[in-house]
């Protein structure tokens, strides 16, 4: 039997019964488009979730010098003087699962602007820590690494000190503010953040070059403090066991011998243990939900694709029994059948993934719900309901292509 | 008559089927030939086995035991796929009630015993299925759906379809069971037109009447032959359809 004689006679049994086929079709269109809209909410949910938590600063890690003894007496970590600006170097250079670093030195004083003072922070850091604390910059420009070489005296203000210092609402850009005695021309104002779960305002600071605080202000060689965010949360443990390699390398530190005790760390390293764990929990309880989800929207599509093949195909068994006895052989009925229920199920299923893609696009616009379309998941609805699709065309076809003809003809 | 072909011949052929803890002898041992041109009605009651018998003849099912030649070749040893091409080259059918392919023009329909036959190019399939349309009539109703026809004219189609593969022979099976009387004869003339024409036509049916217009009757009983007689005296349903009541139906 040549196959280009069976494909025009699935041709035109799917064109003669155009209802019929649409019908068919539909029911896979539907099952993927559902499959597809459902876990692209699902996923969209779940990623705007986590990156809600993670703005929270889930993988940030925070190195602060530590544990110096002098005669017994443990010393306040903001005298110390173990991190230096090699350290962050080589931490920025050989560490490979941190997106961000930035060294961190502070001073507190009195900001002064005409007739107006507030105390705040004035905090010495590098342009990656607007994205390791999730600061950004609402007016005007972040200073830039000309600003860091040269030292430049120039400012960023949180909202709090803005509020304060220009309480008559002027724009406070391009103006001179005074710290203690020392002039910074403001750059840019940071956008509002709020106060954190710990009740600290989060805009009572100000930005400046590192270099600028370490020189004019502190007059000081050796960091307050280093702060990074690892590439992802996971990753989180990993790049703080690089940190403290690399620090303890750096510091000459002597590792554990037969006869000695290893040296003890000259500084600290704290990550965001509370809010990585509820990250995780979260994470994991969304992954079981999307599974769910999922698992019950390609049951629920499977099932319907299943019944309007099996009823589409058992109906025709008069039909298979008709062109058994003008000369159809099983074999001839069976590919008619795989043919007619792959293009069905192809054509619906390429249109259910376009229809699937639309619908979420829809959804995020119309609703302005997150959505997130996964390659995998069109793939797995494609194949699982196309594949369904299949065997439930060809099933029934091959029971009815078993039958004798003249049983088949005479099927009610 | 015995110079003539066989194209059909059956030796003690029997078939029972088993229903329930029953067995039902539908056949018990038929035997006759049928010979090239001829005209034979198969007539019996209801249950006289004369489906059974049909479906035989058709190769839509095989013996229990006995043999059956058609066109010389043995079927009963046949599987399933030779009994297919076997019915694609050789038989044409024409049932009750017409069974042709839903939502589909007359000469789709007429082509589909040519669709599975890979040696016919699709350009003489749809010459083939034409001529075919054209020897019943209907060669100006090429592309009408067959939801879009009266009886008569489905049942034409079908009987187009049974020729379309110029078969050893034509069984019809209550052809014209489902039909009013006028076009009844409208069917049988056109039977007798394809006999005139050297066609070998097997019709079986319950309707005596019909035998009149035929060379030759068998008669059934409980799965036996009782009666096998040739017609000398063959009725025209040309003049038959003519001496109708012209309102005897509408």
């Amino acid at each position: 039997m040549n196959y280009g004689n069976l494909f025009k006679i699935a041709l035109r049994a799917i064109t003669a019964n155009k209802t019929r086929s649409f019908l068919t079709a539909l029911g896979i269109i539907i099952g993927i488009a559902s499959v597809i809209t459902m876990l692209a909410i699902g996923q969209g949910t779940k990623r705007s979730i986590q990156s809600n938590i993670s703005e929270m600063g889930s993988n940030m890690i925070m190195i602060s010098p530590g544990a110096d003894m002098r005669g017994g007496v443990r010393q306040d970590a903001s005298s110390m003087e173990t991190l230096k600006m090699t350290d962050y170097e080589s931490i920025k250079n050989d560490c490979n699962y941190i997106k961000a670093i930035s060294p961190v030195v502070t001073s507190s004083g009195q900001f002064i602007y005409g007739n107006n003072n507030t105390p705040s922070t004035i905090y010495g850091i590098n342009q990656d820590y607007l994205e390791i604390r999730q600061l950004t910059v609402a007016d005007g420009d972040m200073f830039t690494d000309t600003d860091i070489k040269a030292s430049t005296k120039v400012c960023i203000l949180g909202q709090t000190v803005v509020d304060n210092l220009f309480p008559d609402g002027s724009d406070p850009i391009g103006k001179v503010v005074r710290f203690n005695a020392i002039p910074f021309r403001v750059v840019g104002v940071l956008k509002k953040k709020g106060y954190n779960s710990m009740g600290m305002d989060q805009d009572d600071l100000v930005l400046a070059p590192y270099t600028s605080v370490m020189k004019r202000i502190l007059a000081q060689t050796y960091l307050g403090g280093i702060q990074c965010s690892a590439i992802t949360e996971d990753v989180t443990d990993k790049a703080t066991e690089q940190i403290t390699n690399i620090l303890r390398q750096n510091h000459k530190l002597k590792d554990a011998t037969d006869s000695n005790e290893a040296d003890a760390d000259d500084f600290n390293i704290r990550s965001q243990e509370e809010l990585s764990t509820m990250m995780n929990s979260t994470t994991n309880m969304l992954t079981i939900l999307l599974g769910c989800v999922a698992g019950i929207s390609l049951i629920v599509g499977g099932i319907g694709i299943m019944n309007i093949m099996y009823v589409s195909v058992t109906e025709r068994t008069r039909e298979i029994g008709l062109r058994m006895s003008v000369g159809a052989r099983g074999i001839d009925i069976l590919n008619q059948f795989l043919i007619e229920a792959i293009l069905l199920s192809v054509t619906g299923g390429i249109i259910g993934v376009f229809l699937g893609i639309g619908a979420s696009y829809a959804i995020k616009l119309l609703a302005h719900w997150p959505i997130y379309i996964q390659l995998w998941t069109i793939i797995m609805s494609f194949a699982v309901c196309t594949f369904t699709g299949v065997f439930f065309g060809w099933y029934p076809a091959k029971k009815a292509a078993q039958l004798d003809p003249i049983d088949a003809i005479r099927y009610e | 008559m015995d110079d003539k072909k066989v194209v059909i011949e059956l030796q003690d052929v029997k078939r029972e089927f088993i229903v329930g803890d029953e067995t039902v002898h539908a056949l018990r041992g038929v035997s006759f030939k049928i010979f090239e041109g001829e005209f034979v009605t198969i007539m019996g009651k209801s249950g006289s086995g004369k489906s059974t018998l049909l479906n035989q003849l058709g190769c839509l099912d095989t013996p229990s035991s006995g043999e059956y030649f058609l066109d010389g070749v043995s079927v009963r040893k046949m599987s399933k796929a030779q009994r297919a091409v076997l019915r694609n080259r050789k038989i044409g059918f024409i049932f009750q009630n017409y069974n042709l392919l839903p939502k589909t023009t007359s000469v789709e329909n007429v082509e589909l015993p040519l669709m599975y036959n890979a040696d016919v190019s699709s350009k003489e399939r749809f010459e083939r299925a034409v001529n075919a349309l054209e020897s019943v009539g209907l060669g100006d109703r090429l592309y009408h759906k067959s939801n879009q026809m009266s009886g008569g004219q489905m049942q034409r189609v079908a009987i187009a379809r049974a020729l379309v593969n110029n078969p050893a022979v034509i069984l019809a099976d209550e052809a014209t069971g489902n039909l009013d009387t006028r076009t009844s004869f409208d069917i049988l003339v056109l039977f007798q037109k394809l006999h005139a024409e050297g066609r070998t036509i097997i019709f079986v049916t319950h309707n005596p009447d019909i035998a009149h217009y035929s060379s030759r009757n068998i008669q059934l009983r409980d799965g036996k032959v009782i009666s096998d007689e040739n017609n000398q005296n063959i009725l025209s349903a040309a003049e038959g359809l003519a001496a109708l009541p012209v309102n005897s139906d509408e």
